[in-house]
């Protein structure tokens, strides 16, 4: 029987194992050294703040795995002899593949900073993350201030955990807006107003530029590039993430940033093949960056592969862009490409509304010169996915998606609607241009 | 040195729990309850209107002040902020004194009223006697042990009521589905009933009716004192008889067809009432396991078996006994009951076979046999009808259901086992709304295409269990029959993925499974 071997439990790993399983009778294992079972990373935060427990945010039930014949092993992969197809483990012992799915995911990006080393210096992108997270920052007593270095989504989720046991924060980001890499400006700036109302300390205009200690090596103050000092007992790194290769240094796989794959996810290597986080397409797909580390995508190229792997050769193929994020209390989702000032294409104009209350706002997207339907960015008001992904599909005009906008809604039942007041503030700047 | 205590285990150090507002007002509310203590163990109040008005001021004012020191200096937003680290809320040592003291009260209210202070001849004494002057006041007589409880239910309803829209102002459903529950448990449960009381003279008498409170639920409106008394109070007797009957067999279906179960279980009902208000903080607790979902199954279809059992048997026993007053015989009515079994059995198996599962294949057939041979076995042979005495299958479902399940489990156990026990295991009325609602309704949570990202929010604060993720997360529709539509996993889902719907028939459970990932062409590729 063919052994397929996963080295990682993430989304990403742990969907190409079910749908192989639903496609195959082949063996599977699955190797971790972070977790005993899969877990919801994108939920970590709330485990801290007291929402969940652990077990909650484990998407099955510990029968899952063994009615399903997937095989979990715990241990830290150290070395990959891809000629005799061999898995050396740390603590000793090998495993043997005949196809092996990279699926190991990404760790937190930091740059060269000084004090990176010190203790109550972390980031937030595994298990090992959190545990530590509960032991530095336990409550505001221990930890009276910590300071968040970045601002992005991982960022403003430290924040919000963090604030819920009363810990002041001081948030440094480098743009004069929150996530303004990503977002146009008024959305960045709406949200960054709504994180300053949740009472954190945000930063515009901000650096790092070393973290200070004490005697016993634990974190002091930090020193920004303004030469500010400010106290703190933890320092959130949340500057991005990158993939997790650094054991594949000394093997043939052939990395870049991450594990450089083609369409069909394969590797250089015969029967090595990398989804997820970790994997670098060779050649970007459409406007997708060549390493994706989103939830979603790592989901779709885990299915993708289990065709692949079981006879079906499929290319990973991504449909209309669409992500999802929550600011403290500011739903956003976006459907297709609605582009930051700093990446805008030259054909895109936006049109942009915003709420009275602060909390909602839209931002569509459209080519200048056909009013095509590009995208949309939705803050604090539900939309359907499904909707939006035909649309783009059918390349509706800007003007068809504003006017059919209710359609759309995904707003609980009996909440206020704001389509008249989007499409009279349309019709409003459609005059005035 | 700090002595905060560090384990290695993923829970974490509360944060600071209640601040000063908060603390007054529990005091406040406590010194309310406190009152009722006194009475119960026989102070004698002086002004007893005085005394139970401040009692009750108090305890109301407690809740509705700790809610707003609690929300109102806060975002509008999802409030669960260390609930998994409050001993409250996590089964917790508080949990556990709770829980025993709901449950002793339970107790003594179903089975030693004596010790609330109840005479059955001659005035009351202790927390009943204090309770008299309201009593008077609605329905003209003295209180019981029940009006005792009624209040105290009522109160509970509203004052929760309020923390929950508190809780939950950012959410116009869960504000307009609270307000509805607390309008509907103090006119329909309390007012009107009390006050249908003051009707009642020596030639006329209706039974005590919360109109609400549909059969099976209220497993005692077709007993032989009841209908005795709804047909000797001519027209308006009559009126409410046929209403009773009218509201399981016409306005349920319908109701239930166009919005699901949510009508009654969430918006309505006195047992939801409080298990949505008084019982929020404690929704997260009850089992989302595949095992704790069967035996759900299991155990509420049996209960709902044997309601349809012991009414059959209670109405069969009386009928025919005086021609004048029933024209329904016994035969007759029995056979109608058959017919109706068999309509409903042959109906789900012609048309939604193949939505039934292995265990309800089974459990449907069984059940079908057992009742259909038991009724033959007693025309055959005439032997009694179930085997057992009606009157003693009545005084069976009394005690352990009506009393132990409802009463007891149900709301005593509220912080060990959340806050939906008898809702989901145990009600009958629950099943039969249920069986409509997976089967023939246009009720379900749709899912938003790809957008679930398995975080279990929704399943943790699913107070029936659902493991809501695991739709979610697979694209598909949720549509079960013990959801009850509050509508709680929508508002705490962080990225918009689920929402409550009534929509058509079709396509109603299929999932989406192009939006979860790839694209469209590719995945009819797949499929060729």
């Amino acid at each position: 029987m063919e052994h397929i071997v996963i080295i990682g439990n993430g989304i990403a790993g742990i969907t190409a194992a079910r749908h192989i399983r639903k496609l195959s009778d082949k063996k599977i294992t699955i190797i971790s050294a972070e977790a005993d079972h899969f877990f919801s990373r994108t939920a970590l935060m709330y485990v801290y703040m007291g929402h969940m427990r652990w077990r909650d945010i484990e998407p099955y039930e510990n029968w899952f795995w063994e009615k399903n014949r997937l095989e979990l092993k715990k241990g830290y992969v150290e070395r990959i002899d891809t000629n005799s197809k061999t898995l050396y483990f740390k603590d000793d012992g090998t495993i043997s593949y005949d196809k092996l799915i990279i699926a190991s995911g990404s760790v937190t990006n930091t740059f060269v900073w000084k004090g990176l080393e010190l203790n109550g210096v972390q980031g937030l992108v595994t298990k090992q993350d959190l545990e530590n997270l509960e032991k530095n920052a336990p409550n505001n007593k221990e930890c009276p201030r910590a300071v968040v270095v970045g601002g992005g989504l991982i960022g403003v989720e430290m924040a919000e955990m963090l604030r819920t046991r009363n810990i002041e924060v001081t948030m440094l980001v480098r743009e004069d807006a929150f996530w303004t890499n990503v977002l146009p400006n008024a959305e960045a700036e709406m949200i960054s107003r709504h994180i300053i109302s949740h009472g954190v300390d945000l930063r515009h205009n901000s650096e790092l530029d070393k973290i200070l200690g004490d005697n016993n090596g634990n974190v002091k103050a930090i020193v920004t590039k303004d030469g500010e000092e400010i106290p703190c007992s933890v320092v959130g790194i949340t500057t991005g993430v990158k993939p997790q290769i650094t054991f594949l240094k000394n093997s043939e796989i052939e990395t870049d940033k991450g594990v450089l794959v083609n369409r069909k996810l394969e590797t250089n290597i015969k029967d090595v093949y990398a989804i997820g986080d970790c994997a670098q397409q060779r050649k970007p797909i459409g406007n997708r960056p060549p390493v994706e580390a989103v939830w979603y995508t790592g989901r779709m190229m885990g299915e993708a592969l289990a065709q692949t792997i079981c006879g079906k050769p499929f290319e990973y193929n991504p449909g209309n862009w669409f992500n999802s994020a929550k600011f403290f209390d500011i739903e956003y989702q976006t459907y297709g490409w609605v582009f930051s000032e700093s990446r805008k294409k030259n054909y895109e104009e936006q049109f942009h509304w915003k709420c009275k209350s602060d909390l909602r706002c839209i931002t569509i997207s459209y080519k200048k010169e056909n009013g095509e339907f590009l995208g949309i960015n939705t803050f604090g008001i539900r939309m359907k996915h499904e909707v939006f992904n035909r649309w783009l599909n059918e390349k509706r005009s800007v003007d068809y998606v504003i006017q059919n906008l209710k359609q759309a809604n995904f707003d609980p039942e009996f909440f206020k609607n704001y389509e008249k007041e989007i499409q009279a503030e349309y019709a409003n700047q459609s005059v005035t241009v | 040195m700090s002595t905060v205590q560090r384990n290695m285990s993923l829970t974490g150090e509360p944060p600071k729990t209640i601040n000063t507002q908060q603390k007054i007002a529990s005091a406040i509310g406590l010194i309310g309850l406190a009152l009722l203590f006194l009475a119960l163990f026989n102070l004698n109040f002086p002004n007893k209107t005085l005394w139970l008005s401040a009692s009750l001021v108090m305890i109301s004012s407690g809740i509705i002040w700790f809610s707003t020191a609690a929300y109102l200096n806060k975002h509008e937003g999802i409030k669960n902020d260390g609930l998994y680290f409050k001993s409250l809320t996590s089964r917790g040592f508080w949990a556990w004194i709770l829980g025993i003291t709901l449950t002793l009260f339970y107790v003594v209210l179903y089975w030693f009223p004596q010790y609330l202070g109840l005479v059955q001849e001659g005035d009351n004494k202790g927390i009943v006697a204090l309770f008299d002057p309201l009593s008077k006041l609605l329905n003209g007589g003295p209180a019981s042990q029940w009006f005792v409880y009624g209040t105290l239910y009522t109160v509970a309803i509203l004052a929760f009521g309020i923390k929950f829209i508190l809780k939950y102002r950012n959410n116009k459903y869960e504000k307009l589905r609270t307000y509805s529950v607390m309008f509907f448990q103090l006119g329909f449960a309390f007012l009107i009933p009390e006050l249908m009381q003051r009707l009642n003279s020596d030639s006329f008498a209706l039974p005590y009716y919360d109109l609400k409170n549909i059969w099976p639920l209220n497993y005692y409106n077709f007993e032989q004192y009841r209908v005795d008394e709804f047909i000797s109070a001519g027209d308006i007797g009559l009126a409410l008889l046929i209403f009773g009957i009218v509201s399981i067999f016409i306005i349920t279906p319908i109701l239930t067809y166009k919005y699901g179960k949510r009508w009654y279980c969430s918006w309505v009902c006195g047992c939801g009432g409080l298990a949505e208000t008084a019982g929020d903080p404690f929704r997260h607790l009850s089992d989302k396991t595949q095992v704790a979902w069967k035996v759900e199954r299991w155990v509420i279809h049996s209960v709902l078996v044997f309601v349809v059992l012991m009414t059959t048997a209670v109405v069969h026993s009386y009928l025919g006994d005086d021609s004048s007053k029933y024209w329904l015989s016994k035969d007759v009515f029995l056979i109608s009951v058959a017919v109706l079994l068999t309509l409903v059995f042959l109906g789900v198996w012609i048309f939604k076979r193949d939505e039934l599962q292995k265990d309800a294949r089974i459990g449907s057939i069984a059940y079908f046999v057992i009742i259909i041979s038991l009724i033959a076995l007693h025309f055959s042979t005439g032997k009694t009808l179930f085997l057992f005495e009606a009157e003693t299958l009545r005084q069976s479902y009394g005690f352990l259901i009506g009393a132990v399940f409802s009463g007891v489990i149900g709301v005593g156990f509220y912080p060990i086992f959340g806050n939906r026990v008898w809702c989901r295991f145990g009600c009958p009325l629950a099943a039969i709304l249920g069986f409509q609602q997976r089967l023939f309704s246009r009720f379900r949570i749709t899912t938003n295409g790809g957008q679930c990202i398995s975080c279990g929010n929704c399943s943790t604060y699913c107070e029936m269990g659902i493991d809501v993720r695991a739709y979610a997360q697979k694209g598909e529709n949720i549509v079960r029959s013990s959801c009850v539509g509050c509508g709680i996993c929508s508002a705490v889902c962080p990225r918009g993925v689920l929402k409550l719907e009534n929509g058509p028939l079709e396509k109603r459970i299929d999932s989406n499974e192009i939006l979860l990932g790839n694209d469209l062409n590719l995945m009819n590729y797949v499929n060729k």
